[in-house]
């Protein structure tokens, strides 16, 4: 077993081990920090992959912005700890096979697709490809993405607007 | 690393027949040792100089006694003191956070030291995405506030936590605007290209052209609000918050939190210097690291004449400074080094 693979197991368990916790966890701050640890062995995955942008957007993006605004969420709620988080219609087949679905389909996509991993070749930079990419050969979706954010932006601001003609 | 490995080869004998493995670790570790020895020496120095610049300024001495000259052992005295304090960690505190929340903080602020570029050799690793890679990991400072702020069970410290995630957000989309008005030009993220960007005379600088002179001053400001410093002291303000999120903590856990500040000032300093002030160039009579640490130094002192010069503002003051003042400024600068790259 090289280093590679002993840092890759680690990261491996610490991101899998924080995602459980996300999703068992009786308190909701709880599964929130512990939220940080997962995004954090999701951005060590991408170095894996060499894909050192998307790692460092990932955190930036994830644990500056998402992870702190569902913080500042988490801390206005009341009553944290002990939450009965149970939906109020219990649908034990459909929610199994939809579980087995996406489970199947997610490892199907895992051992098919051809990982070009780090220790394969050189860490080559991928900041300049990927905004290559971006403007020329994605940039329908590129742009009809940011139209949806733009929207959603609006939205929001609209959302929570003083209303004062009403 | 590369450097500190070839170093090792060549001068210490027997180097290259040592397991891979070791070859490798050696020069991480020894890399490793020599940030932490700066995270925890420079806020030495820079503690001792606020006491002495803040003393200045009000007409006072400072610390004069400690160590004989100027009392320059001052720090070192509380630094001792501080870890022989007892642990309390308060009843009701949510024990695992509140003993996480200093190590979060600390380990932020250490990370980001490892793309410094002190010289044109001296960098732990010179990232491809190196100017990213810091505005991602000091994110992790905030949680860490935030985590503190929680886990404290504590109101002031939970206020504290909250201003700060509120700061977080309005203060980071500015600044990284603004470091892209010089990514733009460069074409680069990786540090050290910024830096050799910046070579040649003075005028060279980032800081002395048009656009990105007006994106420093963001910049500027941006980084005094995300180390908390006044005027945007906000989330550990004194006169309304006791110490804010670090209100319940003492001892070593309070001195994590304080020396991480410290840390954070030089680092965001640090990066400014890189971004805007030519890095380590500099003339020739004094070695490039020592230019760098000269420059990022005068940049903390300014962060403490403000401190000791200016009131606090207000959390919707900031708020409305950062998105209705910066943000439209920082677009308005994108949109500008956009149109110069393309002509």
């Amino acid at each position: 077993m090289s280093v590679t693979d002993v840092v890759f197991i680690l990261t491996a368990v610490v991101t899998v081990g924080s995602a459980v916790v996300v999703v068992v966890s009786r308190s909701l701050i709880y599964s929130v920090f512990s939220l940080l640890f997962t995004f954090f062995g999701v951005a060590v995955l991408y170095v894996f992959l060499g894909a050192d942008f998307l790692a460092g957007a990932q955190v930036l993006i994830y644990v500056g912005g998402i992870l702190v605004l569902l913080l500042f969420g988490v801390m206005l709620t009341h009553r944290l700890y002990n939450l009965n988080l149970t939906t109020e219609r219990f649908q034990p087949i459909a929610g199994t096979l939809i579980a087995a679905a996406v489970f199947v389909s997610i490892s199907l996509a895992a051992f098919k697709t051809k990982w070009k991993l780090v220790g394969d070749r050189e860490l080559e930079p991928t900041t300049q490809q990927i905004g290559e990419a971006f403007l020329s050969s994605y940039l329908l979706p590129f742009e009809i993405a940011s139209v949806l954010l733009l929207v959603a932006l609006i939205g929001a601001a609209m959302l929570v607007r003083r209303r004062t003609d009403v | 690393m590369e450097y500190l490995r070839e170093v090792l080869t060549r001068q210490v004998g027997g180097y290259d027949q040592l397991p891979e493995v070791l070859q490798i670790f050696l020069p991480m570790l020894l890399a490793c040792l020599l940030c932490l020895g700066l995270v925890a020496l420079i806020p030495l120095i820079a503690i001792w100089a606020e006491r002495k610049v803040s003393a200045h300024m009000q007409d006072r001495l400072g610390p004069m006694r400690v160590g004989g000259w100027h009392g320059w052992a001052q720090t070192i005295a509380d630094g001792v003191k501080l870890l022989l304090k007892e642990d309390i960690i308060p009843a009701q505190a949510d024990r695992l956070l509140f003993k996480l929340a200093p190590l979060v903080v600390f380990a932020g602020g250490f990370a980001a030291f490892v793309v410094l570029p002190f010289g044109e050799s001296f960098i732990v690793s010179d990232l491809n995405i190196g100017v990213l890679y810091i505005a991602a990991i000091s994110s992790l400072g905030v949680v860490g506030i935030i985590m503190a702020g929680w886990a404290s069970n504590n109101k002031y410290a939970l206020f504290g936590g909250m201003r700060a995630a509120a700061q977080i957000v309005s203060y980071e989309i500015p600044t990284v605007l603004a470091i892209l008005t010089v990514v733009i030009p460069v074409g680069s993220l990786s540090m050290q290209e910024i830096v050799k960007a910046q070579s040649g005379s003075v005028f060279n600088w980032f800081i002395f052209q048009p656009v990105t002179f007006l994106a420093f001053w963001i910049v500027f400001l941006g980084t005094l609000a995300e180390v908390n410093r006044t005027p945007f002291d906000i989330p550990e303000a004194e006169s309304e918050l006791v110490a804010g999120y670090h209100t319940e903590y003492s001892g070593m856990r309070f001195a994590f939190f304080f020396l991480a500040e410290y840390a954070n000032m030089f680092l965001v300093s640090a990066l400014a210097t890189t971004l805007f002030l030519g890095g380590w160039h500099g003339p020739g009579f004094l070695p490039g690291p020592v230019w760098f640490i000269l420059k990022a130094m005068a940049l903390v002192f300014v962060q403490m004449w403000l401190r000791w010069t200016l009131p606090r503002l207000r959390v919707d003051q900031l708020m409305h400074v950062s998105w209705k003042v910066l943000l439209p400024i920082a677009f308005v600068l994108v949109l500008a080094a956009g149109t110069l790259a393309l002509i």
